[in-house]
């Protein structure tokens, strides 16, 4: 059995198979909802196939159940290896996996059937509200029950951004979820009008800034020195990138609500401190490229290390455009159109996509004692289509989203719009479809990595250890 | 009002300082050895696979059936 030497490694093969299989999900469910806006017959006159009710299936597959796994396994394993001790607790971790599991199948059973509190990505009704704060509970026990008994002084810095993931998810997610059930599977909000929507957005841009943010620092800054064989390029510099990040990420949420009934010092408010995140988001990004100088050459060779770098490069495009989005002026141009989308997915398939493959790629071989994955050749594969993938999705929102933008607010010299809505549909068709082509190059290198990952562990590749009982 | 008024200014102003305060003290020499110790912490612990036996290694070989 188990002794306390060694690590508890089973619940983070567990949460890297899974994140494996829900990225695979995750996206062919986004590539789907995709084709809908093209051919809106593809919802075959199911009520729950229509986009409204697969949309948010989508946004909880990638950022709850592909992005939940991998910030479990590898937060699990970063945090054992550098604390030099095992888990907390077995028992609990094990009830973080299949509880954070059975949220996710609720999810995927409660959502296409419309059951939904209509909160954007936080949608799931109050029994599975209460089953998560369980879980996420749990998570905190084991987490920082583990810092608790490290065998080293220093918590290293990757723990501090988990921790601070783990920490405000919790509270962003009891306050936004409070509500007044009336059954099983309705409730409503117990705030009302302006300050539930300042609420939501509130949690909205912090779900944003600690779970697709801090949470996937905390990956890069292990795995991006572990890749690289070389420590972080400024550990100072990544003490004050933690605390300015998190201090600033906390007011940012009224720029969802620009032009709305929120009061405008409010909205001014969440313009100016997004303007400031700029500094810490490129602070970080720096210290991790930065990490790689004097070791520029292993870009050319190792396909798992241009993973990790490469989102960091998008981590940087994505945390200028959103502090430029903020600025009232350009939100009155950007806001309602596609290129609040196109913006999401350079940060979400960009960042939080790459950075997960990169570390998942790190991982395989270590948690199933192999030499390596089973082809490195098709980790370069996925490599290139995820980013010819990425390019043509972002590249085709944005010039909708700036066309969309530019129609609607066109205006006769009678004062009349120039466009009805109908046409400026019409017109973002074409780029619906290169979305369409970007979103199925990126599955399908989920698919190549699937695959790779599946022979890596069945054996394919030349072991030490016997067979592996796959998790 | 203008009481909240003036604790909003501090709190700026308290929280500016704070923010001075942790780049000073994370810039401030002494910290240096202690810091440059912690950057090596993914490297301290051994590697597990790639053929070589490490003590990590039982714990992935030898899982719970």
């Amino acid at each position: 059995m188990d002794t306390t030497e060694t690590y508890n490694y089973r619940v983070v093969r567990q949460f890297a198979i899974m994140t494996v299989v829900w990225g695979v999900v995750g996206l062919l469910v986004g590539v789907i909802i995709a084709a809908q806006l093209l051919w809106p017959q593809l919802n075959f006159d199911i009520p729950w196939l229509t986009y409204s009710r697969l949309r948010p299936l989508h946004t909880n597959a990638v950022i709850f159940a592909f992005g939940g796994s991998a910030l479990f396994a590898t937060s699990y394993y970063v945090v054992q290896r550098t604390c030099q001790t095992r888990l907390f607790s077995d028992g609990l971790a094990a009830f973080t996996f299949w509880g954070w599991n059975l949220v996710i199948v609720l999810a995927a059973i409660t959502l296409p059937l419309g059951i939904t509190t209509s909160k954007e990505y936080a949608e799931l009704e109050w029994p599975i509200d209460i089953l998560i704060t369980l879980v996420w509970v749990a998570y905190a026990v084991v987490f920082f029950g583990t810092i608790l008994k490290r065998k080293v002084k220093h918590i290293y810095v990757a723990n501090w951004f988990y921790g601070a993931f783990i920490l405000t998810v919790a509270v962003l997610h009891v306050v936004n979820s409070a509500a007044l059930p009336v059954t099983l599977t309705k409730s409503y909000s117990v705030y009302a009008g302006a300050i539930d929507a300042m609420v939501q957005w509130w949690y909205g841009h912090n779900a944003v800034g600690f779970f697709l943010t801090a949470g996937f620092l905390g990956m890069m800054y292990y795995f991006v020195p572990k890749q690289a064989e070389r420590p972080i390029y400024s550990y100072r510099l990544s003490v004050v990138h933690f605390w300015a990040l998190i201090s600033t990420y906390m007011w940012a949420g009224p720029h969802h609500l620009h032009y709305t009934a929120l009061p405008d010092w409010a909205q001014s408010l969440g313009m100016v401190f997004s303007l400031i995140l700029l500094a810490p988001s490129w602070g970080g990004m720096i210290n991790g490229i930065m990490t790689l100088s004097g070791a520029w050459h292993k870009l050319r060779t190792d396909p798992i290390l241009r993973f990790l770098i490469v989102s960091l490069s998008f981590y940087g495009m994505s945390t200028f455009e959103g502090p430029m989005m903020s600025i009232k002026t350009v939100n009155s141009l950007s806001h309602y159109t596609d290129w609040t989308i196109g913006h999401v997915h350079s940060g979400a398939l960009g960042w939080v996509g790459l950075v997960s493959m990169g570390s998942i790629y790190f991982l395989i071989p270590r948690l199933f004692n192999r030499e390596g994955m089973y082809s490195t050749r098709l980790v370069e594969l996925h490599f290139w289509t995820a980013t010819i993938g990425i390019v043509l999705y972002i590249a085709a929102m944005w010039i909708a989203g700036v066309m969309q933008g530019l129609m609607w607010r066109a205006v006769n010299e009678d004062g009349t719009l120039t466009y009805s809505f109908v046409e400026s549909l019409e017109a973002t068709y074409p780029y619906y479809a290169v979305r369409l082509a970007g979103g199925v190059l990126y599955l399908f290198g989920m698919l190549v990595m699937a695959y790779n990952v599946f022979k890596t562990i069945s054996g394919a590749t030349p072991a030490r250890a016997p067979a592996t009982q796959a998790a | 009002m203008e009481i909240i008024n003036d604790i909003r200014a501090w709190y700026t102003v308290v929280m500016l300082v704070m923010f001075l305060g942790i780049v000073w003290w994370a810039y401030s020499g002494r910290q240096k050895r202690r810091f440059d110790e912690a950057a090596r912490l993914p490297f301290t612990e051994p590697e597990h696979p790639r053929g070589e036996r490490s003590p990590t290694s039982n714990a992935t070989s030898g899982d719970r059936p």
